[in-house]
């Protein structure tokens, strides 16, 4: 195995300072359902950060207590320095969020309602800056149009507008690509990707693996209100690059033959099995070779089997891991 | 404090009112000048005049608060049990603006709406009777602060209601039968002694007493009595609102 610092990609400067830290923050609703069950988080400077989980798991939970819309129970959140609570001012003037649910006002154009956000979030008017953001996401034709004449896929771009146009920092984005088509995924992936560049932190909740294997430097997996994981997406996709090939011997073997002896051959304690772990995207797997010389030694297999852990694979016996 | 914000939140709501300015200018304004032609012209033409005041010109204050009332919550209400109902609420509990401010865009909003319908009911009134104003400055003062306390309640009304129906429930069964009862088209001095002791009770009583009185210079109670209630009662609006967005009561979860 490579020391994991080769396989990390450069970063911009500071990029470990935290920029959100979340400390035992619990959440349980007036139903007396505990969504979140205390979340300790934190997000770096300059990353993007994928969320991903199931159904129900809390995600919207977090990002809304983040943002302000979702009272916490208990524990505390610090974005930019600045408590969500205490000082919300300043925090809040440097997030963005685009909430998972669409919504937005029916009657009111593209352009009012950007125009509207930027106010709300205490920002002077700045058309240029609006129309940039407009054009970047293909919207500036719409703009005196009335969003309920717009599409699916175009009102989402929508709440993008609305929430960068206060020029945010840290930018959420809960689920941006649900029930969006796959030329406009890809446009939103550049996006994000341009928004990093210019320093934006992003957090992003989605159920697409590809899509956070896709984007993230970072990914956290969230189940039942509690964070299982959280680790460097080259890490998860070295794990995700390993198939194992198991035998399944004749007779038990009491040690490995010295000439077979590699870390990457294990025999299993009972000396039934033998494991052998290889990398899929190198050119060589070296079966061919393993099989030739077990034979050489005369040990002799009744089965076989491979398996993959796919990060899909490791999210889902995380998952129900804890169940 | 955020200015900004104030502004975007006061020009979003009225927007809102010139979008829909047929419903909510153009009726109040029809529905009010029937009840002159009924009332003023038609009826009053036959009854005497109280306190000196014929019994046209003796029911213009009683109908622009009519007016102030019923408009100010309906408008105040629905403005904020919108973005609730659609959920576009998210971006003001997600933006650097304090309570103060949300409700200083909201209300403000909602009252000016009032003071321009009780204006465009002032002067179309002059249309059908005759009447002089005594005090203009309280006349305003009464207009204005009606306007602010009772958007104020209807803000309250907007954020308690989780359907429609509540919120049309306030306003029609509590709302209007005070309102009518307030003496809007009668002094209370004609009740019966009885009656006339539990009119006291009626806030809506002291607001067209005193609004009456910047008009005609008479009233039923004090005006000091009246500005004193109109008072208190904005207290206790900016109060619950106060404890409203402390607890996030039915905004936040
Ligand atoms: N207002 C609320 N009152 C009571 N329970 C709630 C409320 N909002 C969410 N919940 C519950 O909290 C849990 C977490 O919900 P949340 O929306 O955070 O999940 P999620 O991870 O975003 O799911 P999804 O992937 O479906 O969006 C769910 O079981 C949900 O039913
Ligand atoms: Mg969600």
């Amino acid at each position: 195995m490579k020391p994991l610092d080769s396989l990390e990609m450069p970063r911009p400067a500071g990029a470990s300072d935290p920029i959100i830290t979340v400390s035992g923050l619990t959440k349980t609703y007036a139903s007396g359902f505990q969504a979140l069950k205390k979340v300790d988080l934190e997000i770096r400077k300059g990353e993007i950060f994928a969320l991903l989980g199931p159904n129900g798991a809390g995600k919207t939970t977090l990002i809304s207590i983040i943002c302000g819309i979702v009272n916490p129970s208990t524990g505390t959140v610090v974005a930019d320095g600045h408590d969500i609570i205490r000082d919300f001012r300043p925090a809040r003037t440097k997030i963005g969020l685009v909430p998972q649910e669409l919504t937005t006002d029916a009657f009111e154009s593209v352009w009012a309602t950007v125009t509207f956000s930027r106010g709300l979030f205490g920002k002077p008017p700045n058309p240029a800056y609006l129309e940039k953001i407009l054009k970047d996401l293909s919207l500036w034709e719409k703009r005196d149009s009335k969003i309920m004449t717009l599409s699916g896929g175009m009102k989402r771009r929508v709440m993008i507008a609305k929430a960068l146009s206060h020029e945010p920092t840290i930018l959420f984005l809960d689920e941006p690509t649900a029930g969006v088509d796959v030329e406009l995924r890809r446009d939103m992936w550049e996006m994000v990707r341009g928004l990093r560049e210019n320093g934006v932190t992003i957090i992003l909740t989605t159920h697409y693996i590809e899509e956070a294997e896709e984007m993230a430097d970072r990914i956290g997996v969230i189940n039942k209100g509690e964070i299982v994981l959280v680790e460097d997406k080259h890490v998860l996709m070295q794990k995700l690059g390993k198939k194992q090939l198991t035998l399944h011997l004749q007779s038990p073997l009491s040690s490995l033959p010295a000439e077979l002896q590699s870390a990457n051959l294990q025999l299993s304690s009972d000396g039934t099995e033998l494991v052998y772990t290889f990398d899929t995207q190198s050119q060589e797997t070296g079966i061919a070779g393993l099989l030739r010389r077990l034979n050489e030694h005369g040990i002799d297999f009744k089965d076989l089997q491979t398996s993959e852990s796919s990060l899909e694979e490791i999210f889902v016996s995380l998952v129900r891991g804890r169940a | 404090m955020n200015f900004y914000g104030i502004k975007a939140i006061y020009l979003f709501e009225m927007a809102r009112t010139w979008r829909t300015i047929m419903q909510s200018i153009a009726s109040p304004v029809l529905s009010t000048s029937l009840y002159f032609i009924v009332f003023g012209s038609a009826i009053g033409s036959r009854m005497a005049s109280i306190d000196g005041v014929s019994y046209g010109a003796f029911i213009v204050p009683g109908l622009i608060m009519l007016s102030i009332l019923t408009e100010s919550i309906s408008n105040a209400s629905f403005g904020i049990y919108m973005p609730k109902f659609t959920g576009t609420i998210y971006e003001v509990l997600s933006a650097p603006i304090s309570a103060v401010e949300t409700v200083i865009g909201y209300v403000g909003a909602a009252a000016t709406k009032s003071i321009i319908i009780g204006t465009i009911i002032l002067i179309t009134a002059r249309l059908f009777v005759d009447f002089s104003i005594a005090h203009p400055v309280w006349m305003i003062a009464f207009l204005v602060l009606t306007s602010v306390t009772f958007s104020l309640f209807g803000f309250i009304i907007g954020i308690w209601a989780d359907s429609f129906q509540k919120l049309q429930i306030v306003p029609l069964m509590i709302v209007t039968p005070l309102a009518f009862l307030g003496g809007s088209f009668y002094s209370i001095n004609m009740l019966p002694p009885f009656w006339q002791t539990i009119a006291l009770f009626n806030p809506v009583v002291y607001l067209v007493s005193g609004f009456r009185w910047s008009f005609y210079g008479v009233a039923d109670v004090g005006v000091g009595i009246s500005l004193g209630m109109t008072l208190v009662f904005m207290l206790l609006c900016l109060a619950a609102i106060g404890w409203i967005f402390r607890t996030g009561y039915k905004i936040k979860a």
